[in-house]
């Protein structure tokens, strides 16, 4: 009895210690922070690794980034959409962190949680979109319109579709696109319907069927839903979603591509034409800066064509069709001078009518009013009532084979 | 001929009888060879130095007051599940269903929380959701606990089905509350009135957690050690039939400790909504129910024991995380180290239970580790 007695005390003591410790420790951790004057600390949450396209798209230019502002980077990976999330971004305070990013949508609400928490710290939700609602002065959003890059991959997928149609080898009567999707969010819907209209303004008569994996990553059911697609008449695929999934089906049913994250010409050299991409690397030098030199960081930054935010990766001329190039920089001129709206509402029809008015969903609130008027000017104004898309009609043209919330 | 027949090299017995001081020199004599083990891989696959990496484990469990409080606070949540977990496998009643049942109590504390917080006060909504965990925790529980003890049902593959169950219904329910629609998760439930979240205890957010794992932990100590009940599911453990025949009903004993496990393991749940993550998630039980075996077998179903091993699980995930931050390298290489140190861990448990002879140092307890 004894001896348990004994052993009961040492266990009841190494539980106690830590705590002892941790009631000492506060103060000296006080004085490490002051000490680490000469470099400012930056940190990055990420919920995956280098693995994930996704997340390696965050992770690249954030080093980078880092070592051109002069900063120091600190970098916490695999990180989950729970309470991790607030102790990891705590840590990086404790660390000495001045401004913090993350990079998943599901982090935001304990990113919020720790900003309210340490209000002398910056928290930025990359693709989050409570901010806007939060009003909390040191947490943001920040985004790209990325819709314009879909949009500009789309013109390239639909000269690929004229070539192909003049060619007399299309699968159909009319030309037909494929699209694998994640989820039915509003991210995705408004990522293919712009990739839709780009490919809409140059071939006429094209139309959409749209598949859902329910992941973000999940390289089978990316692949299944490609050859899906193509068993079904597409003569093109594209993808949101981030898994190699989708190109691999291509290449080997030797069907053109359109990519996400970068590209995959690598994996796929006879099929894929080109991909959009988000490049972080402006807004986080924007944020850094903007700490360094005490000014406010916006609540929502949307990076553009014009930020260099978004951008398309190498065009593929072996497989893309003729003057792809020379069209792409049309167009991207038009989109910067504001000649030309992605989600122009003379272009597309919901249910057979051009729509006049358009109430979103823009404030991220648990009542999930369609509240802020979104169209005028001709055009659906995308992005800029927030960073995050917001964009989820279901237009004429595209073609819903199943849907997936998740 | 017998004396002609070659001796084999190595042979094993099963020890009768082994001093505890014997048995700790054991158990720390492997974890120094693992630590060696672990010195060496870490040298020639990344070149660092191992002692370094060995330190900012450390300082990734104990560096700062925020990391002890999470390192607490990881402990607390699955010492409970073991704790939980103790009394049905001692019975050798295999339970793999403690993330379940922990997942049962989520889903009870996330829907009293969304769909209570305007019609109750904040006290009140707090009594009600820890009700509704327990009753929940204890019902996924008892439905394979009366199952086997009514129809002998398996209760390995029942309890483990059941942790699907609760897991595609967790899912579901995310899809209907979820908060911004479309995204497909919760998100942080009353963020702004922080209805039905535990109250911080003297200005500490975990503290509340670690104490209620201390008490339960001391109550399964007693519960297992001094009461007739804990006596009668060791006896059943044992050996049904003489269970029976000195006049216990099994089955009540099953259903019973069952019950019991299922209320810890709810009431798990509800400190992991209302107490710490305050979101619902279908990944939000994190494999405690599997690894709470292991940290209940390594400790041998004794309740303060499960604090050490317990304390070793959650010391080695934090501190191989952050070593993946401090020096860039992937989280793998966390998990490499883990896996090497609890392989020898679990490996000294052989060396405890028996005995190697080498052929020429005869008789002699020689060669132990």
């Amino acid at each position: 009895m004894k001896k348990r007695l004994i052993a009961l005390m040492i266990c009841l003591a190494m539980v106690m210690m830590p705590m002892l410790a941790a009631c000492g420790g506060g103060s000296s951790d006080g004085g490490d922070s002051g000490e680490a004057e000469g470099k400012m600390k930056v940190g990055l949450i990420t919920l995956h690794d280098e693995n994930s396209t996704y997340d390696n798209n965050f992770l690249a230019s954030f080093q980078e980034s880092c070592d051109k502002m002069g900063v120091e980077a600190v970098i916490k990976k695999n990180v989950p959409e729970g309470q991790e999330c607030y102790d990891a971004a705590g840590e990086m305070v404790d660390d000495g962190c001045k401004l913090i990013f993350s990079d998943s949508f599901g982090h935001q609400g304990f990113m919020l949680q720790a900003a309210k928490d340490n209000p002398d710290v910056q928290f930025v939700s990359c693709t989050g979109d409570n901010a806007l609602v939060a009003g909390v002065d040191n947490y943001h959003n920040a985004f790209a319109s990325i819709y314009e890059g879909r949009y500009l991959a789309g013109v390239a997928a639909g000269m690929k579709l004229n070539e192909i149609k003049e060619a007399g080898n299309l699968k159909g009567d009319t030309p037909k696109m494929g699209y694998v999707g994640a989820f039915t969010y509003a991210e995705v819907v408004s990522g293919y319907t712009s990739f839709y209209l780009g490919a809409k303004s140059v071939c006429p008569d094209v139309t959409m069927d749209v598949t859902f994996t329910g992941s973000w990553y999940d390289e089978t059911a990316e692949k299944e839903g490609a050859n899906k697609l193509i068993q079904g008449g597409c003569d093109l695929i594209s993808q949101h979603a981030d898994s190699m999934g989708a190109p691999t089906a291509c290449e080997e049913a030797g069907i053109p591509d359109v990519s996400y994250n970068g590209s995959t010409k690598s994996a796929a050299p006879n099929t894929y034409i080109i991909s959009s991409k988000i490049n972080w690397s402006p807004f986080y030098e924007y944020a850094i800066a903007a700490v360094q030199n005490g000014e406010a960081i916006d609540t929502n930054w949307t990076g553009t064509l014009d930020t260099d935010s978004v951008q398309l990766t190498e065009l593929n001329e072996d497989v893309a069709a003729e003057g792809t190039a020379a069209k792409l920089e049309e167009v991207e001129a038009g989109l910067k001078d504001g000649s030309i709206h992605v989600f122009d509402t003379s272009t597309f029809t919901v249910e057979g009518k051009h729509l006049d008015s358009y109430l979103a969903d823009v404030e991220a609130d648990e009542a999930y009013e369609h509240e802020t008027e979104v169209i005028s000017d001709g055009y659906f104004h995308e992005s800029e009532f927030r960073s995050a898309p917001y964009f989820d009609i279901q237009i004429d043209g595209i073609n819903l084979l199943d849907t997936n919330f998740g | 001929m017998d004396k002609q027949k070659k001796e084999p090299l190595i042979h094993i017995t099963k020890r009768k009888q082994i001093s505890k001081k014997h048995e700790w020199a054991i158990r720390l004599g492997s974890i120094l060879i693992a630590l060696v083990v672990c010195a060496i891989i870490t040298t020639v696959t990344t070149h660092l130095n191992p002692i370094s990496v060995y330190a900012s484990m450390i300082d990734g469990s104990f560096g700062s007051e925020r990391k002890i409080w999470a390192l607490l606070k990881e402990l607390s949540i699955l010492l409970m599940v073991s704790v939980a977990l103790a009394p049905a496998f001692k019975m050798k009643f295999w339970n793999l269903g403690g993330g379940g049942q922990v997942m049962a109590g989520v889903l009870a504390t996330a829907t009293c929380m969304i769909t209570l917080d305007d019609k109750l006060s904040n006290g009140m909504l707090i009594l009600v959701s820890l009700i509704a965990s327990l009753a929940a925790g204890a019902l996924w529980a008892f439905i394979p606990a009366f199952c086997k003890a009514k129809w002998n049902t398996n209760e390995t593959l029942f309890t483990l089905m059941m942790n699907y169950v609760a897991t595609q219904i967790v899912a579901y329910y995310i899809i209907i509350w979820e908060s911004p629609k479309g995204s497909g998760k919760i998100g942080i439930i009353n963020p702004n009135t922080n209805a039905g979240w535990l109250p911080t205890v003297a200005g500490k957010q975990y503290l509340l957690p670690v104490l209620i794992s201390i008490v339960v932990t001391i109550f399964m100590y007693i519960y297992l050690k001094f009461s007739k009940h804990g006596y009668e599911l060791s006896v059943v453990g044992e050996s049904q039939s003489t269970a029976r025949y000195v006049g216990i009903n099994v089955g009540k004993v099953i259903v019973r400790t069952l019950i019991l496990c299922g209320l810890i393991c709810g009431l798990t749940g509800w400190l992991l909504v209302a107490g710490t993550d305050h979101t619902m998630t279908t990944t939000l039980e994190a494999g405690r129910g599997f690894l709470g075996v292991m940290v209940a077998w390594l400790a041998h179903f004794n309740p303060i024991g499960m604090i050490l091993s317990g304390l070793l699980m959650v010391f080695m995930s934090r501190g191989g995380s952050e070593i993946s931050t401090a020096f860039g390298l992937n989280n793998s290489f966390g998990d490499i180290l883990t896996g090497v140190i609890l392989f020898f861990v679990i490996g000294s448990e052989f060396f405890i239970n028996y005995q190697m002879h080498f052929r020429k140092s005869h008789g002699k307890e020689a060669a132990d580790v």
